[in-house]
């Protein structure tokens, strides 16, 4: 007997959705035939059955959303097995697995979509009519309202037309826009970087997506040579509007090579603007006039935030560059952070609430140019400063954050500002080790804690 | 080309003033590629090169003062003196730089035929590099996306014979470089760069072949320098006698003084007329370069970004 269970399709996933049954219960299979259809928060995906023989039971209804990974969706009987209930199957052979749960089949046929991990809530800036949306979807729009009003703009990189996006952000775009402005390159990073920033040189608005931020590497001499000192080596008569864009820093158990927080990078080269956002109202509105500046813009995404859903106002509505955003209120200390590091202070600062410390928490937004007022004017109001990173802790967004503060807030410091960041190593692949590396809610509480003397 | 030798004559004595910093990389025996190349362009076309780029400047039409005061780091440079030698720029003019980055500008020549494309205007990018720079990866980035999307791109490699000290032959496994895009399906044709007309023939039939949507085409021009890679090289890598026999034999301007006058064109005095004329603009642009003021202090922070934000 064959006890089939949601896999998980990519590196990230949590859940998916039983889109469509392709057989029936009854129905005799082969090692290979396909089963059914998955959709992941990325694409929709064949699900084959390794074992031939009866199909017994699908435990989970077709168009069910929020599927667990690993949970039971069929059970497949080879020949001469009888059908038995999953407890005596269980018991049949004793394997290592956990013994089947029914319920851990967490199939809601009816409900609406599940909420991605919880993200704190974030009030949009703007206010009026709002909707819940992804990261994602908040991100495409932002490109296809750019694009309906401005002919200039195009899309490049691997993977965006027909495949919808590696990441599936630029899901539908094709459609609507076409291969003259949906444009699939080849692997070949260092070209279309270059070819890119020439396109805005010539005149277009260029919006060039690299897979992850990790691959950028092999562009970085067009990002910055090409397309961040010519304006200023022209003596203001060549510019480059063009947005690089993708995920940056770690995603999930994909280890070294793939997880990498460039912010601190990018953010040291004047000549360009450097964008990170965490909600999707900001991912949204950020992209927009990003794609309107006349400057380049490095806009880093996060691969953890895709799926996470917000608040996001309806039509119309950009967010300026350069400014921060306090997300939260507090008088004890001022937690600043940017991207997904946003989502760990927030955390700490729910936790900090219920022991009395009300911190106040700074989305820088825009790594540069930063927003030193906005920092400087909460650390006046609470005189204690954390910085909050997902990325490595020398010469970081947090160092530049900790210099801003003794040159300009010093007399505004009641205690040393301290930094959270992610440990200074190469990301680990081992799940123990990797969490282990990252940055998280606890230290930040630490951290708070050692500020206030507590 | 004369305006082109004499420029740069008086640019390699102003670097020995010090007058002119850094590096500086002339064009002295290469001149006929640019003037041969310009000669079948129109003025929608797009042309960008590297750092060997004063002749490719004064091709394009750009006034000798304002890029010899560019040299001189002057306000009136046409980068306001901010970009030197190896980074000049002319919008104007349709001349998208002067890069100082071995082989940059092929991806970026290449985004320059992607724009003419898109925007359906019938131009075409030429994008000038050396025989070094036909080492690099990107270029074959960029000619496998060239042809893959048909782009009207000439791709022009100056074979000077020399990637700084180290020859063709001692760097490449092909050194017929006008094969180098076959894998591609970019086809080449291999052109005496030391032969303006030979140059302007072998451009004219890429620009039709270009223009008629056919994608990108490859000219390996055969040309060479007399000077050094930059101004600091000794030349240890060369004999005087190499460089000598070919100054004697296949200096590109008197060969095309020689054709001039055989066919009759003109006569030994319109010649010479020519030649003051010459001489004048470009003692003229060094003087304008030398007395031009620099920078204001207040310049070092313009032009950084475009956007207030």
């Amino acid at each position: 007997m064959a006890e089939i269970k949601l896999p998980a399709m990519s590196p990230t996933m949590e859940e998916g959705t039983l889109a469509k049954w392709l057989v029936a219960e009854g129905d005799i299979v082969k090692p290979g035939d396909v089963i059914a259809e998955i959709e992941t928060d990325k694409a929709t995906m064949e699900l084959e059955v390794d074992d031939g023989g009866t199909v017994a039971k699908l435990h989970v209804p077709a168009g069910s959303e929020g599927v667990k990974v690993g949970a039971l969706i069929a059970t497949i009987l080879g020949e001469g097995e009888t059908a038995a209930p999953p407890a005596a199957a269980v018991a049949e052979r004793p394997a290592p697995e956990a013994p089947l749960m029914p319920s851990a089949v967490e199939a809601r046929p009816e409900a609406p979509a599940a909420p991605a991990p919880t993200s704190p809530v974030v009030e949009p800036e703007a206010t009026g009519p709002t909707k819940r949306q992804t990261v994602r979807e908040a991100l495409r729009d932002a490109m296809a309202e750019e694009m309906r009003t401005t002919p200039e703009v195009f899309v490049m990189g691997e993977e965006v037309a027909e495949y919808q996006g590696a990441y599936k952000v630029t899901q539908g775009l094709l459609e609507e826009f076409g291969a003259t402005r949906v444009v699939d390159t080849p692997i070949t990073e260092y070209g279309f970087a270059g070819l890119g920033a020439g396109a805005a040189m010539g005149g277009l608005k260029p919006i060039v997506e690299f897979m992850t931020f990790n691959f950028a590497m092999q562009a970085i001499d067009h990002i910055i040579n090409s397309a961040a000192k010519t304006n200023y080596m022209s003596g203001g008569q060549m510019r480059c509007p063009i947005v690089f864009r993708g995920p940056n820093g770690a995603a999930s158990r994909v280890a070294a090579q793939h997880s990498q927080n460039f912010g601190p990078w990018y953010a040291s080269v004047p000549g360009l603007i450097v964008i990170a956002p965490y909600s999707a109202a900001d991912a949204k509105g950020l992209l927009k006039s990003a794609i309107r500046s006349p400057d380049p813009v490095v806009f880093l995404e996060n691969e953890l935030l895709y799926g996470q859903t917000f608040d996001v106002p309806e039509g119309e509505a950009t967010v300026p560059i350069g400014k921060a955003r306090v997300v939260r209120e507090g008088k004890h200390v001022t937690l600043v952070s940017y991207s997904i590091g946003v989502g760990v202070a927030l955390d700490a600062a729910t936790q900090l609430a219920a022991e009395g410390i009300e911190a106040e928490v700074v989305d820088l937004r825009t790594l540069r140019p930063l927003d030193t007022a906005t920092v400087l004017a909460s650390l006046k109001k609470t005189n204690r400063m954390v910085v909050v990173e997902e990325g490595w802790p020398v010469c970081s967004i947090s160092s530049e954050i900790i210099a801003v503060a003794m040159e300009q807030g010093f007399d505004d410091l009641d205690a040393p500002v301290l930094r959270v960041t992610n440990v200074d190593v190469p990301l680990p692949y081992a799940a123990n080790l990797e969490k282990l590396a990252l940055v998280k809610v606890e230290d930040v509480v630490a951290a708070v804690k050692k500020v206030n003397y507590r | 080309m004369l305006l082109i030798r004499r420029f740069e004559e008086r640019a390699g004595q102003l670097y020995g003033m010090g007058m002119i910093g850094g590096f500086c990389h002339l064009y002295i025996g290469q001149e006929a590629v640019v003037v041969g190349m310009q000669a079948a362009l129109k003025r929608t076309d797009s042309v960008i090169t590297g750092y060997r780029d004063h002749g490719h400047m004064l091709a394009a039409g750009i006034p000798a003062n304002a890029v010899m005061a560019e040299l001189t780091g002057r306000a009136a440079g046409i980068s306001k003196g901010k970009g030197g030698s190896m980074h000049m720029f002319s919008v104007e003019h349709g001349f998208y730089g002067g890069h100082g980055i071995v082989a940059a500008q092929v991806p970026l020549g290449t985004g320059l035929a992607f724009a003419h494309k898109y925007k359906g205007d019938g131009g075409l990018s030429v994008t000038y590099f050396g025989d070094g720079a036909s080492n690099q990866g990107q270029v074959y980035e960029s000619f496998n996306m060239a042809e893959l999307w048909k782009l009207p791109a000439i791709f022009v490699i100056e074979n000077n014979q020399y990637a700084m000290g180290t020859s063709v032959n001692r760097s490449s496994s092909e050194d017929q470089l006008y094969r180098r895009g076959e894998s591609f399906r970019v086809p080449g044709l291999q052109v005496d760069g030391m032969d303006v007309l030979a140059v302007r023939g072998a451009a004219a039939a890429a620009v039709e072949w270009v223009r008629a949507g056919k994608g990108p085409l490859l000219l390996e021009m055969k040309t060479y320098r007399y000077r050094g890679h930059s101004m600091s090289d000794p030349a240890k890598y060369r004999s005087r006698e190499e460089v000598a026999a070919m100054r004697e034999k296949s200096d590109p301007i008197e060969h095309a003084k020689r054709e001039i006058l055989e066919a009759g064109f003109a006569d030994e005095a319109a010649l010479k007329a020519i030649d003051k004329e010459v001489r004048d603009i470009v003692v003229t642009a060094a003087d304008f370069a030398e007395a031009a003021p620099e920078p204001a202090p207040a310049e070092l922070h313009t032009d950084v970004l475009v956007g207030t934000y």
